[in-house]
């Protein structure tokens, strides 16, 4: 009896100790992050010029507040999960934020960001400012369509990143109708859809995250961050076709 | 939708449902098809769609919920709230159709803005439970990963401003609109009903009229703080006005239609395009396979302004489900669904009760990271509370003297315990 009292603790405590230990895994199934979009312009520049420019343009959920937010946000996260993978070759992710700022707001700023940073790849996360003021969905596609259609005259690839997972407010705040919009628009052009809801939901359902968590620390939304930026960068491999063992024998 | 032999369900009710209801209805002496605005009962059939439109209305507002996959909206174009309107529209027809051929234009419209002030009662309720869960999540919830979306709750910050907006149904929280757009149908609904008993087809393309019309300019009611109403009345007006006309004729106007089987063929055919679209939401690589010029065409499927592909699908649905004959209910089956049944009879409470329990259903998720077999014990357990709310309300009409068999003490009451 003891012996299974013993045993029965031990697993416990094991199990304990493995849920409370941060953890590093945070799998993304791969119909998340395949796609028959190519990113062509990212692999020809990376191809003929050893670079990868990427511009994020992107609200709030795009930054990460606190002490060195910006170096824990995806955008960079991102910057060093490529630069890890494409030895090499000069990756460069700058970050453009702009707070509560619905896409029809953001479409104007485009031009400039394009000309300054010259990106061969935008990724464009928004959708929750415009849910949050109830742009009608029409509207929002509308606009949506203008700003992806800029980035693609411009020469770059486009990945456009949905909302984010957010059990708590599910009640009151509703991403599905834009999120399906975002998809659609997407689809129509020869862009990328990075679903960020569908992948955060995913690692809500498997335990990856506790979405529910309420908390003031920043860990956990370090963590999550991290993994998108991760996630994003094997989509950007996966879809320019940036072998990453391959790019390294090239050198 | 719910046409046809009208007569030969009557015959059964008589035979039947005095055993199985204790709601007895006046039964006419012969049992007539409904020559316009002759129909006499309620037709247990719209309390039956309408109790299973509101436990799928229910379901649908728990979002992640693994029973929503059973609910309508997954398989085409258009959901539950089609479902509700149109049946909304066509009891509304069959309850002040009466009083207004019987008592005039003044009491029957005396009594349908009654109706809407009870609705609008019962939206502000909501809406006070619904701030309440709201700033329960705001006091208690935080995490830096959710800064921007707790943007939401930024309006908790001036109450001034957001009470009165939802006063004036101009602020309406997720899952808040249907009510409102019920008020608007109901204010509407006077002048309409004279409309339709005077001069039916043109009432009906008038609304049609209306219809288009608010396509081409883009009609709609301002919301807070920006954009319009979710439901945009001057559009969902179209299928209330409907249901409405088929209950005062026109549903065996449309009977020989409805039997041709072309039309049919056409409604199946539309009912599997849909689902093959629907299909498309749910498995990427299907996407890829509708035409680009399809889906520039097709999208976005306008919730907001009922789109024409959604009312075709409801249309296709209605057809198909009174060609099935899956309407026609005997008497064993009036039992086996008496809690839908029951549950259409009291549709504003059973509806309101619906979006609450939504609210708490939601909140039990999120409380104790509920999975599927919390969500499902959840779906049912809101189910069976709504069921059994319906027969307590059910149940206090007849202590209070308010059932049907009782109407010569209380001439207003509303046929069968029924509202429109």
């Amino acid at each position: 009896m003891s012996v299974i009292l013993a045993l029965v603790t031990t697993i416990a405590l094991i199990d304990g100790a493995a849920a409370a230990a941060p953890t590093d895994r945070c799998d993304v199934p791969e119909s998340f992050l395949s796609s028959e979009s190519e990113l062509t312009n990212v692999a020809n520049e990376v191809k003929a010029r050893q670079r990868l420019d990427i511009s994020v343009i992107g609200t709030g959920s795009s930054s990460l507040a606190g002490v060195d937010g910006v170096r824990f946000a995806y955008p960079a996260r991102l910057e060093q999960a490529l630069q890890q993978q494409l030895k090499g070759i000069s990756v460069k992710v700058t970050a453009h934020v702009q707070p509560r700022a619905s896409t029809a707001e953001m479409v104007p700023g485009l031009a400039k960001i394009l000309t300054d940073d010259k990106p061969s790849l935008v990724i464009w996360q928004t959708g929750t400012a415009d849910a949050i003021n109830g742009v009608a969905a029409e509207d929002f596609r509308t606009s949506l369509d203008d700003g992806v259609s800029a980035i693609e005259n411009a020469g770059a690839n486009v990945i456009l990143m949905n909302m984010q997972y957010s059990p708590r407010t599910d009640s009151m705040l509703d991403v599905s109708t834009l999120a399906d919009v975002m998809r659609i628009v997407a689809q129509q052009h020869n862009a990328l859809l990075f679903d960020r809801l569908g992948i955060m939901r995913s690692w809500n359902d498997s335990g990856t995250f506790d979405l529910y968590t309420a908390t003031k620390n920043y860990d956990m939304a370090r963590r999550v961050h991290d993994c998108i930026g991760r996630a994003l960068a094997s989509q950007i491999i996966g879809a320019a076709h940036l072998d990453a063992n391959r790019m390294q024998t090239t050198r | 939708m719910l046409r046809g032999d009208l007569g030969a369900l009557a015959a059964v009710r008589r035979r039947k449902m005095v055993a199985n209801l204790d709601v007895v209805l006046p039964l006419p002496t012969a049992a007539p098809l409904p020559a316009a605005p002759a129909a006499t009962e309620r037709d247990l059939r719209l309390d039956l769609f309408r109790g299973i439109a509101l436990w799928l209305i229910f379901l649908d507002h728990i979002p992640e919920n693994v029973v929503n996959w059973f609910t309508i909206r997954n398989y085409g174009f258009s959901d539950a709230t089609e479902i509700f309107i149109f049946i909304s529209g066509y009891t509304a027809a069959f309850v002040y159709g009466r009083a207004m051929r019987e008592r005039g234009f003044l009491i029957a419209g005396a009594r349908i803005l009654r109706r809407a002030w009870q609705i609008y009662v019962a939206h502000i309720f909501l809406f006070t439970i619904f701030m309440a869960e709201i700033a329960y999540v705001a006091a208690t919830f935080d995490n830096p990963l959710y800064a921007e979306e707790m943007n939401i709750l930024d309006f908790l910050k001036q109450p001034d401003v957001t009470i009165f907006q939802a006063l004036l149904l101009k602020f309406k929280p997720v899952n808040m609109d249907v009510l409102p757009l019920y008020i608007v149908l109901l204010l509407l609904f006077p002048p309409a009903l004279a409309m339709l008993m005077w001069q039916p087809a043109f009432a009906l393309a008038a609304s049609a009229l209306l219809y288009v019309l608010t396509w081409n300019f883009d009609w709609n009611l301002p919301a807070y703080p920006n954009g319009v109403w979710f439901f945009n009345p001057f559009a969902w007006q179209l299928l209330f006005v409907f249901g409405a006309w088929c209950a005062l004729g026109g549903a065996k106007r449309l009977a020989p239609v409805l039997q041709s089987p072309a039309i049919l063929a056409i409604a199946f055919a539309y009912l599997a395009f849909a689902f093959v679209i629907a299909l498309t939401w749910y498995v990427e690589p299907l996407g890829r396979l509708v035409p680009n010029w399809l889906s520039e065409w097709m999208y976005p499927i306008d919730k907001t302004n009922l789109d024409v592909l959604r009312f075709a699908h409801f249309l296709a649905l209605a057809a198909v489900t009174v060609a099935l004959r899956a309407a026609r209910l005997a008497g064993a089956e009036i039992a086996i669904l008496q809690p839908a049944i029951r549950c259409g009879q009291h549709s504003l409470e059973i509806f309101c009760l619906g979006v609450f329990l939504a609210f708490a259903g939601q909140f039990v998720i999120s409380e104790y990271s509920g999975g599927p077999l919390i969500q499902i014990a959840i779906s049912f357990t809101g189910i069976i509370i709504m069921i059994g709310t319906a027969n307590l309300i059910s149940w206090y009409k007849v202590i209070e003297g308010r059932s049907p068999g009782s109407r010569v003490q209380q001439p207003d009451a509303d046929l069968a315990g029924g509202e429109a």
